[in-house]
């Protein structure tokens, strides 16, 4: 079957791969790329693992085709920290203990940073709500909640 | 029909690791030739934290900071000897096995250092930071860094150390039945209130309050953590999860993460943990077993809340609406 072409930005890099048809996002960021900071949970869109940023939206990679992601800016796990330095909300994780595994990690603070882009000073509710479709093994979920509201703490006073 | 409140208790006592046919892990301590620590082990990290507790557990017993020890685990084709993880054993085996290994590791990098200062090995000291010092006289001392670099450069020496630890494998009395299948036993209390539809038979935990007593808290951090996701996987356990949800019948098995239910960061009840550190005779620095008994005391305590608030006993897991609502039939028929 004929490759199909795919081009697009991953964490601020041009990417251009020739993809099977068919090939989620998923497959084409772990396999072709090498990005393996989305991680393949259930491939059915029920567990978050796979949490990227595409064009802003939060977006299930195991559900995106690559190819309809042509020409898109897409953001993960690897690029949240900047020459080295964490990002808050990874600080905010490791502060607070919030993994444990950390297979759910990634999708986790992917899921958080666009909650925080959108509503830099969420209540408990919304970043429950904004976790929920996110599923954790290990930690009771309590952890991660708080270093959500803790990153967003540090974004605000920072930002005083 | 109403919501009806309820609350349960229960208190448990869980064995660390077990010894039905002996039950060893070995580690491997050696030093790199500029002072820093290599563990090996074949035991697994499941994410717990093992790495972290046995750098902790080498680094206390060699006397040099936790950043200066490496553990490389899970390669059983070329690590010592362990069992596994499972069965709340990782801390308590393999840091035993740490300890001797390291021990061992220990006396070499003492002799070596004694040879450097000429002085007796006996009389001396590590610092914690990195330095070998005369007991008495600080002022004479050599780093760990330069000890390792004269045994391998100058003196030929191996600071390496070998530990095992076995608790050998325990037989049952013919006459009664009785044996020890554990040496170690780490124990919980949960207070469970609940909330009871009795039309929908749905239960909704309002509070879980725990007390843990689990040896020495090695790390406390990550204690709380073990503690806190084992406290609500209790919960979920009591509740929700089930692949045989008709066991022993297997139909309508939940098979991916829409049908297999688990709850999510908005069904969280109120919860409290107490650690109560006692620490063991046997245990690593007194560490016990907290992994898998964090998560048993919350499921008998949510059915005892049930039964407080409906009245009837539900003996089979998960406590479903089904279940409830089944049972309160049964008793109004009765």
């Amino acid at each position: 079957m004929a490759k199909v072409p795919v081009q697009f930005t991953l964490n601020g890099s041009e990417e251009a791969e020739f993809i099977d048809s068919g090939t989620t996002l998923l497959n084409a960021l772990r396999d072709k790329i090498g990005d393996t900071s989305p991680k393949g949970g259930c491939h059915q869109g029920t567990c978050g693992a796979c949490s990227v940023i595409i064009d802003g939206e939060l977006r299930l990679s195991c559900l995106t085709l690559a190819e309809t992601c042509s020409g898109a800016a897409i953001t993960t796990l690897s690029g949240l920290s900047e020459s080295g330095v964490l990002h808050p909300l990874q600080r905010a994780f490791l502060d607070t203990f919030a993994t444990q595994c950390g297979f759910c990690t990634p999708g986790m603070i992917i899921a958080a940073k666009v909650l925080l882009d959108h509503t830099p000073n969420p209540s408990r509710d919304e970043v429950v709500e904004a976790l929920s479709g996110n599923i954790c093994r290990c930690t009771g979920y309590e952890p991660i909640i708080q270093a959500v509201l803790t990153a967003a703490r540090a974004n605000s006073q920072n930002a005083a | 029909m109403a919501i009806r409140r309820g609350r349960g208790v229960a208190a448990i006592n869980y064995p660390t690791g077990m010894n039905l046919g002996g039950d060893p892990t070995q580690a491997l301590v050696h030093s790199t030739p500029t002072g820093n620590f290599m563990v090996t082990l074949s035991s697994v990290d499941l994410g717990q934290g093992m790495k972290q507790i046995m750098a902790q557990i080498c680094a206390e017993t060699i006397g040099v900071p936790t950043d200066r020890v490496v553990v490389d685990t899970a390669d059983t084709d070329t690590g010592p000897h362990c069992m596994g993880t499972f069965a709340s054993r990782g801390t308590h085996r393999a840091g035993n096995a740490v300890i001797q290994a390291a021990k061992e590791a220990r006396q070499v990098m003492l002799e070596v250092a004694a040879e450097e200062l000429e002085v007796n090995a006996s009389d001396l000291e590590t610092d914690g930071q990195g330095n070998i010092l005369v007991k008495g006289a600080p002022q004479k001392s050599i780093s760990i860094f330069d000890v390792a670099l004269s045994a391998h450069f100058k003196r030929g020496r191996s600071i390496s150390g070998r530990g095992m630890f076995l608790i050998p494998r325990s037989y049952p009395e013919k006459e009664t039945g009785a044996m020890k299948p554990s040496t170690c036993y780490a124990h919980a209390c949960t207070v469970a209130e609940v909330e009871v539809d009795d039309e929908t038979g749905e239960v909704t935990v309002l509070t879980v309050k725990n007390v843990f007593e689990i040896g020495r808290a090695l790390n406390p951090k990550m204690v709380e953590q073990q503690l806190v996701g084992g406290s609500w996987m209790g919960i979920s356990h009591a509740l929700y999860e089930t692949t045989e949800p008709y066991y022993p019948n297997r139909d309508n098995g939940g098979t991916d993460f829409n049908q297999y239910l688990m709850p999510g960061p908005g069904d969280l009840a109120e919860t409290e943990i107490i650690v109560l550190e006692r620490p063991s005779a046997d245990g690593p620095y007194g560490a016990k077993g907290p992994g898998e008994m964090c998560a048993n005391p919350q499921i008998p305590a949510v059915a005892n809340a049930v039964f407080d608030a409906v009245g009837v006993r539900i003996d089979t897991l998960p406590i479903t609406p089904e279940r409830i609502l089944r049972a309160l039939k049964a008793q109004a028929a009765s």
